[in-house]
Formats: structure tokens, C-alpha cells, sequence
């Protein structure tokens, strides 16, 4: 117990920090769940290209800085082609050119960089981030872009007989954390059950062991960042539907990396779980602790969001650097 | 033939371990440093000053603080740009607030202030390294960000969140021309570069470079890794914090938070990934290179009279940028700086081919 | 001399040509040492005798490498402690373990790949360098004189290590048993009180085997340093060695001079395999 209290007292802290605003009364029981269902929604969107991120770097050891732009370029894909043909089809379509993104990368990233340690990796992930960013807005552009899922736009009120006011919420917001939840779903089966995903665990597990039993690397990967390409599709589409798709997504998308660190880079249901703390703690963040600061040190304007996720990153990486979920690592000597 | 060390004996251990102890060397500094200071300023356009020589001299100052800490100890940072608005925004304050100090002052005190902030924010990198580390110093990019958009003392209240400066008075000497600010940031630079190879030719420079290539022995050696860590953060730190108030000063004259973004943290790191890293010449091959590159995207279409809009040329900027950095990563991970060694040792063997 | 397996006796016997042994510096008390679930030692207790060389043996696995890196600092043992010089510590970190006179070498070597000969050389002495970090970068007065003269120190060193030639070649460059003199040299640069040696022999043929040998033993003629050495080479052990130590499973299985060793019957056991 005493070797976790730093972790524990971190916890408390964010606990307490949460429950304040409730308590005191400074906000009213309507209000503080809309901006907690807020926070989880964005929450849902961050685990989503977290999800990316834990993936490759669970089967292959490389820190995807370009999964953000990734999620861009699968989003573009779809809107512009989904100008043409149905959005179905747009997005059949905007699968294949992910998966052959995943190809290109491989053959002409990771493989001529695989005996480098992690930074040389982390550092040519930033340069393919570089060279997507150009390369997607030359080929379909730099406008803003919309995603039409069809589903209702406009706020929904419910439960205004419990809460005064009650409470609005987004149709598509329910709609995405469904979507993010069959996903998750659907990628625990793929890797349990099915012998694709058996190798890909035992690539994570240990690179030389799985080719010593004939696993093939290569191909493993391809499969690999075509299933983030993947996730990074849905994750664009339900994104850019909300906020439409424009540059500021791939940056938006950094913040998956705090995300990672709190749930651990290993782990799928860290990415789950990280997303929604940091969403959550993003918003309550900006909402509850922004106006406070801005009056007691007299602040132009709040930008809390900017920076929280970050902070909250750092402070777990100094008392538990593995993450909630990830596995510890031993340097043996 | 020409390049050869022959007869070139060195009977005591201060001449084997001076900076340049082959004597073409010598003479090639010699003749680069005169080209440099007297030639140039006579032959060059503003425009030329402006847009290229100034900012270069600038970043490779900047470029040099990244690589004592990247290239040299080991520890990665991609918000570094954070520590040049540090400096910027000290010295700023301290020309505003405190304006009978001399300018040099300024720019030391800015660079300590800066180092301290380095320090600080180096400190994660006694428990973490590696891509976590590299998440740490997000933490530093986004919260200083923030930290001077937000407090309104730091911009003296300015409603707008921009600061302006006046130029620059040394010694009753106005620094306003490009020619004067050039010969004012060369002379400034060649001063800190020589400080810079003094560092790491000195016992803290070797501390850096065995925490960089093997920490468990580096302490087991008796290196203390908190203080190797720390002060290469801090180092590193004041030369980017004193290149921060630079740009701020001298290149930019006035500027808003997000002028140190980002985006300029990563072309820090660009600059000593294809530059080479723990090489400080390899700084300034890579300042050339990013400063050079985008106006040579603009330039070179013109020039085969195939005009491109300037958005579309940035996006092309950003697709050779990333292509080049992989490249560099994929086929020479020391940079340019490796290359030129591999050229002059291909030099002091010619003619001859082996 | 029948010498039983396990035993700690006050003063050993002397070997021939005995040197000049003296008072215990480093007593191993009751150590045990795990990693997860692995045990690798479990309830060590020898001592090491100044200006003595102390070789640990023993099966591979052994525990020899976890050994030296518990009186090294590089690892914490769960139990037990190590007595060094009067103080006692478990949870000394290895620089200060280095700082108090104790240098290693690995078995594994871990020389700094991206410096010359002699910077990694130069880096042993750093923990000698105290000028501060303004005085480096102006390398002017005492910045400089201590540059120099530990450069001259240091020199001394490849010297007798007979490196001279590949002083600016840098380290990744050289053969493997020319690495291993590096590692020995920087090791010495700190002008240690006690030298781990974790077998600084493996991988080299007959001849720089016997270099190395006498590079160890002139070292403890010269210098008096004491000597703890991990070998598997059993006539080098047998001949250089004042006492030795035998590991087993992590645990310690002999105690004594190269004589009583070569006759313990549990030693040979282990050697042959025999389950005991």
C-alpha cells in the first residue's frame, strides 16, 4: 500500500476535483451532467485514436505520432469520395486506401528502420505525419469538409422532470460511443478468437520468438496498421461528422497521446478508460477550474483544455509511467 | 593530398586536444570566419539577409541547445520551443521593466531564466525516458503555450496578446539594418558555439555522452544522473531561451504567444535529425537546410516557370519534409554532419581511392 | 585444510606467494535477491579481504553477475546487506557505490559506443573532475589544467594497458578483446579500492587470456587494488585467485582457497551436474 500512495493520492485528487463542483453547489445537477456526458463523448472520440495508438504500438513497438493524421486522411477520404458515390461506399473505399496506406508505410518505413531503437522510429512516425498532413490536403484539399451520417443534428431534452432544465444531449453522440463500443467489441473477438489475431498477440508478446515460429513479420504488420488505418476511419468519420473535417483535427488528435499514457501504451481497455478520464477531466476541467483561475490570477480567457490532458500525463508518468493498465517493464542488466 | 596530416606532430597534450589540430582546418576556419564577416556583409541583398541568413543564425543557436541535449545526452524533447519563448518573453519583461540594463545582460539573464525552466521541466527525464519523456515535454510545449496567452503580465496587459519591441541599443550602437543585425547574431553566435565545444569537450560533455549511450554504466562510472540530466536540460534551455529572445528581438520585432509553437519545436528537431544529431557543425547544416527549404519550394517552380500557389507549395513543403526526414532516418541517421566526415575522409585519401 | 562446504572461517589460510592480505573490507551478509519470481541468490554471506583477489565461481546461472551487481548498487537485494569500509548499505545507488571506490566492469561490455578510447577512458576520471560548468566552457585556468592532467593520468593507463595506438579510434570500431582492455581501463581510471571483474576473460583466445592476467595481477601488485573476479577458466582461477567463493542456484555453496575448492566434494558435484 505505501508504494502506491502516489498513485492513490493522484486518484483522490481527480476524485475530489470532480465531485466539487456538485458539492458546492456551484453548478447546477443539470448542468454538471451535460458537461460530464460532454466530457465523455469527447472522452469516447480520444479513445477511439488512442485505440490506434495502442495497437501498433502492441504489435509492433513503434509510438504512431502520424495515427493523427491518419485519422484525418481516412476522414477526408470519405467526405470527398462520399461526394460521389453513397457514403456506404465511400467508406468501403476509404478502407482500401487505408490498407494501402498500411502497405506503403511498412514496406518503405518500418522495415528499413527496424533494428532502431524506439526514438528513430517515433521521429520517422513525425516525419510520415508531416508528409500525410501535405499530401492529403494536395490530393483532396484544405477546405472544410462535411460527413452527413444522417442521423439528426439538432439536441435532444430529456429527463427535464428530474433535473430543472434538464438535460440536452446529442443523438449522435450515443450514436458514436455505440459505434466505439462494437468496435472495441469487435477487435477483443478478433484478437481472441480468430488466428490472425493469435499472431498478432504473439508479435506483441516477442518480435524474434513469433518469427522463429514462421510468423511473418512483414505481413503481420501490414495487417496491423491497416486495423489502426481502420480504426482511425471510424474514428474520423464520427469526428469529422461533428466538427467536420478540417486540419485542426490531426492536432486535435495529440491529445491522444496523454490518453495512452494513463491507460497504459499496451492496452486496449487503457485506451478505453484513458480516453474517458481525460475527456471527462478535459471538460470539467475547462468548465469548473477555467473560471476559477481566470478570476484569481486574473487571466484573459480559460484554454485550460490546451494543457490539462498533458499535465494530468505527466503527473502519471512520474508516479506510475506504465499506465493504469500496461505492463511494468524490467531492465535487467 | 592537399588535406593531409603529415608532419603534423603534436608533443604536448594541449595542442593534441585543441579544436581544430589539423592545420588545413585551421586555415579553412580562418578563411570562413573572414568570408564571414567581412565579405558578406558587403555583397549580400537585404532580402537575402532577411529572409535567410538571419533566421539561420538564429536557429542554428537554437538548433545547437537542442542537440547538447538531444544529440549529446540522449534525452529526447519535442517541445523545446517552449524555452525560447521563456527567453523571449524574460527579456521582453526585463527590457520593459528594468530598461537602464545593457542588452548582452538582457539576453544572459533571459537564457538563466530559461534554464531554469528547462530544469524543471527536466526533471520527469530523471524517471522516464524515451517516447514517455518526449510526452513530458508536450506537457512543457502546451502549458507554456498557455501560460503566456493567458497571464496578461507576461504581455504587459497588451489586449491584442502580441508585445513589440524596439531595436536593439548596444553600447550606443542601434542595431537596425540587416547588415548590423547580421554581424551582430554571427559575432554572438561564434561566441556561444565556442562555449558550446567547450562543454562538450570538457568532462560535463563526456557525462552527457555516456548517459547517452549507456546510462547503467554511465553510473556505475560514478556520473551522477541527476546532475548530467539536469544541467543538459538547462544548458540547453539558456541557448534556446537567449535564440528565443533573438527571434523575438531581432528577427521577428514582435510577435504573439504562438510564434513558439509546435510547429517550431518540431523543426528544432528536424533541424538536428538531418543535421546530425550530437554534432554541433551538424546544427548548422540543419538550420540551413530547414531555413533554405521552404524558399527553395517557393523559388525553384518560378524559376522553371511552372508557378505553383503558395497553399499548395506549403503542402508540398510538408510532403519533402516528411519524405527527407525518413530518408535521413532510413539512410543516414548522423545527418549531413556524417556526411561531410565521410567526404573529408574521402578527401584525405585523394587522389588515391582506398 | 579440509575446508567444508559452507563454512566461514575467521583468518584463511594463506595461498603461495602470498600477498599481502589484508583486513576484511567487504563482508556479503545473508543477501537474497529476487526478480518477480526468480530467486537469483538467496542468504550470500562471504567476506573480501584488502589487496586480496577473490574469484566467485560456479555453474552458469548461478547468481556470479546478480552477485557483483548487489555490491555494485546496480541492484537492491531484498534481504540481507553489504559492509563496505565500516558503512553499511543495501539501497546505495551505483554512483555513490562508485564514488566510495568500487569499480566494475561487464561481462556484456558496456563501453560508451559513441566516444573515442580514450573519452571513455577520460569518462572514469570524471568522477575526479569537479571544475565547475562556466570555467568548461571558457576552458581557461583550473578548467584546463585538470583536463590535462587527467589526460596525463589517463594516459598512464593505456600505457600499461598497451592501447596506445587506438587512443582516438572510436570503441565500436575495435576488435572484442581490445574493447574488453577499454573496459578494464576505464575501470582502473577511477583508481578503485576494489575491482569487480565480471569475467573479463570470456571470448578471448590463450594468448590475450594471459595478457589479461597479468594485466589483473600486475594491477593488484602495483596498485594494491583489491580484486573480486568472476571466471569460468578454472586453471586461471586456480592460479590467480587467493580465495574463492562458489555459487550455486544463488546459493553459496564453497568457501575457501583454490585447494580446499578443488577438493570440495559439493563443488564438484555442481560442476558435474550431479543433483545435490
Amino acid at each position: 500500500m505505501s508504494k502506491h500512495w502516489p498513485v492513490v493520492a493522484l486518484g483522490v485528487a481527480l476524485l475530489v476535483g470532480l465531485a466539487l463542483p456538485l458539492a458546492t453547489g456551484a453548478a447546477p445537477p443539470g448542468f454538471y451532467i451535460e458537461v460530464l456526458l460532454g466530457g465523455l463523448m469527447s472522452g469516447v472520440l480520444y479513445s477511439l485514436v488512442a485505440l490506434g495508438f495502442a495497437l501498433i504500438f502492441k504489435a509492433s513497438g513503434v509510438f504512431n505520432f502520424a495515427q493523427g493524421a491518419m485519422v484525418l486522411f481516412a476522414a477526408l477520404s470519405v467526405a470527398r469520395i462520399a461526394e460521389h458515390v453513397p457514403l456506404w461506399l465511400a467508406i468501403v473505399l476509404a478502407t482500401v486506401i487505408m490498407t494501402a496506406l498500411a502497405w506503403v508505410i511498412e514496406r518503405f518505413v518500418l522495415r528499413p528502420l527496424v533494428n532502431q531503437e524506439g526514438v528513430a522510429l517515433l521521429m520517422a512516425t513525425l516525419g510520415v505525419t508531416y508528409f500525410l498532413d501535405g499530401f492529403g490536403q494536395t490530393v483532396w484539399g484544405s477546405d472544410i469538409y462535411k460527413i452527413d451520417l444522417g442521423i439528426a443534428k439538432e439536441p435532444v431534452l430529456i429527463l427535464d422532470k428530474v433535473f430543472q432544465g434538464g438535460i440536452l444531449v446529442n443523438k449522435e453522440d450515443f450514436v458514436a460511443a455505440a459505434v466505439a463500443a462494437g468496435l472495441v467489441a469487435g477487435l477483443t473477438l478478433f484478437f481472441q478468437k480468430t488466428a490472425t489475431g493469435r499472431a498478432l498477440r504473439a508479435v506483441a508478446d516477442d518480435h524474434q520468438a513469433a518469427q522463429s515460429i514462421g510468423i511473418p513479420l512483414n505481413r503481420i504488420w501490414v495487417i496491423i496498421w491497416s486495423v489502426a488505418g481502420f480504426v482511425a476511419l471510424v474514428a474520423g468519420v464520427i469526428w469529422g461528422s461533428q466538427l467536420g473535417v478540417q486540419f485542426s483535427l490531426s492536432q486535435v488528435a495529440l491529445k491522444a497521446l496523454p490518453v495512452v499514457i494513463l491507460g497504459g501504451f499496451t492496452s486496449i481497455a487503457g485506451a478505453i478508460v484513458g480516453g474517458l478520464i481525460i475527456g471527462v477531466g478535459e471538460k470539467m476541467a475547462e468548465v469548473f477550474l477555467g473560471p476559477v483561475l481566470v478570476k484569481a490570477f486574473d487571466l484573459a480567457g480559460g484554454g485550460i483544455e490546451n494543457w490539462f490532458a498533458y499535465v494530468l500525463a505527466l503527473l502519471f508518468l512520474l508516479v506510475r509511467p506504465e499506465g493504469l493498465f500496461g505492463e511494468k517493464h524490467i531492465d535487467r542488466v | 593530398m592537399l588535406y593531409r596530416e603529415n608532419g603534423q606532430f603534436k608533443s604536448t597534450y594541449a595542442s593534441d586536444q585543441q579544436m581544430l589540430p589539423i592545420l588545413q582546418d585551421r586555415v579553412l576556419m580562418a578563411a570562413l570566419l573572414a568570408f564571414a564577416f567581412l565579405v558578406v556583409p558587403a555583397v549580400t541583398s537585404e532580402y537575402v539577409f532577411l529572409s535567410l541568413l538571419i533566421p539561420f543564425l538564429i536557429l542554428t543557436l537554437a538548433a545547437i541547445g537542442l542537440n547538447l541535449l538531444v544529440g549529446y545526452c540522449g534525452q529526447i524533447s519535442i517541445g523545446h520551443a517552449a524555452f525560447m519563448a521563456v527567453g523571449a518573453y524574460a527579456a521582453y519583461n526585463l527590457v520593459l521593466r528594468v530598461p537602464q540594463l545593457n542588452f548582452l545582460v538582457v539576453l544572459v539573464l533571459a537564457g538563466l531564466i530559461a534554464a531554469l525552466a528547462g530544469a524543471l521541466f527536466g526533471i520527469p527525464s530523471l524517471r522516464i525516458k524515451g517516447l514517455y519523456l518526449a510526452v513530458a515535454t508536450l506537457a512543457a510545449q502546451f502549458f507554456m503555450d498557455w501560460l503566456f496567452a493567458r497571464v496578461k503580465w507576461f504581455t504587459n496587459y497588451a489586449h491584442s496578446g502580441s508585445v513589440s519591441t524596439a531595436p536593439i541599443q548596444l553600447f550606443g550602437w542601434t542595431v537596425e539594418s540587416p547588415a548590423e543585425k547580421y554581424l551582430f547574431l554571427l559575432s554572438l553566435l561564434v561566441v556561444f558555439t565556442l562555449l558550446a565545444k567547450n562543454l562538450v569537450r570538457g568532462h560535463i560533455g563526456r557525462e552527457w555522452m555516456a548517459m547517452r549511450d549507456m546510462d547503467v554504466a554511465a553510473e556505475v562510472i560514478g556520473i551522477r544522473p541527476v546532475y548530467a540530466k539536469l544541467t543538459a536540460f538547462a544548458v540547453s534551455a539558456f541557448y534556446c531561451g537567449v535564440a528565443g529572445a533573438l527571434w523575438g528581438f531581432v528577427y521577428l520585432g514582435s510577435w504573439e504567444p504562438l510564434a513558439f509553437n509546435l510547429s517550431l519545436s518540431l523543426n528544432l528537431l528536424f533541424m538536428i535529425i538531418i543535421g546530425g544529431m550530437g554534432s554541433l557543425l551538424g546544427s548548422f547544416f540543419g538550420a540551413a537546410f530547414i531555413v533554405a527549404l521552404p524558399i527553395l519550394l517557393d523559388q525553384v517552380p518560378l524559376w522553371l516557370g511552372v508557378p505553383i500557389p503558395t497553399a499548395t507549395a506549403s503542402h508540398l513543403a510538408s510532403m519533402i519534409f516528411g519524405a527527407l526526414i525518413v530518408f535521413f532516418l532510413i539512410v543516414e541517421p548522423l545527418g549531413l554532419a556524417r556526411l561531410w566526415a565521410i567526404g573529408k575522409e574521402k578527401l584525405r585519401l585523394w587522389p588515391f581511392p582506398h | 585444510m579440509q575446508g567444508a562446504a559452507g563454512s566461514e572461517a575467521g583468518a584463511p589460510p594463506m595461498s603461495e606467494g602470498a600477498r599481502r592480505v589484508g583486513e576484511v573490507i567487504l563482508a556479503v551478509e545473508g543477501v537474497s535477491l529476487s526478480f518477480g519470481g526468480v530467486k537469483a541468490l538467496t542468504n550470500v554471506s562471504f567476506d573480501v579481504r584488502e589487496h586480496e583477489v577473490r574469484a566467485i565461481i560456479g555453474p552458469n546461472g548461478a547468481g556470479k553477475s546478480s552477485m557483483l551487481n548487489v555490491i555494485n548498487g546496480v541492484y537492491h537485494p531484498q534481504q540481507g546487506k553489504i559492509r563496505y569500509l565500516g558503512r553499511e548499505f543495501r539501497d546505495m545507488d551505483s554512483h555513490e557505490v562508485a564514488q566510495s571506490g568500487i569499480a566494475r566492469t561487464f561481462q556484456s561490455l558496456a563501453l560508451f559506443k559513441g566516444m573515442t578510447v580514450l573519452d571513455n577512458i577520460m569518462a572514469g576520471r570524471n568522477l575526479k573532475m569537479r571544475t565547475n560548468m562556466l570555467l568548461q566552457a571558457l576552458r581557461i585556468g583550473p578548467a584546463l589544467r585538470e583536463e590535462l592532467e587527467h589526460r596525463e593520468a589517463v594516459e598512464r593507463i593505456i600505457d600499461f594497458l598497451e592501447i596506445q595506438a587506438y587512443r582516438k579510434v572510436p570503441v565500436g570500431r575495435l576488435p572484442y578483446g581490445l574493447q574488453k582492455r577499454v573496459d578494464l581501463a576505464r575501470a582502473l581510471a577511477m583508481e578503485p579500492r576494489m575491482l569487480l571483474l565480471d569475467e573479463p576473460m570470456a571470448g578471448m583466445n590463450m594468448e590475450e587470456k594471459q595478457d589479461m592476467c597479468r594485466f589483473i595481477l600486475d594491477v593488484n601488485d602495483q596498485f594494491g587494488t583489491t580484486i573480486v573476479l568472476i571466471e569460468h577458466d578454472m586453471g586461471v582461477v586456480m592460479d590467480i585467485s587467493d580465495r574463492v567463493v562458489v555459487l550455486d542456484y544463488g546459493k553459496k555453496i564453497g568457501d575457501g582457497t583454490p585447494g580446499e575448492i578443488r577438493a570440495n566434494q559439493a563443488v564438484i558435484d555442481a560442476y558435474l551436474g550431479v543433483s545435490h
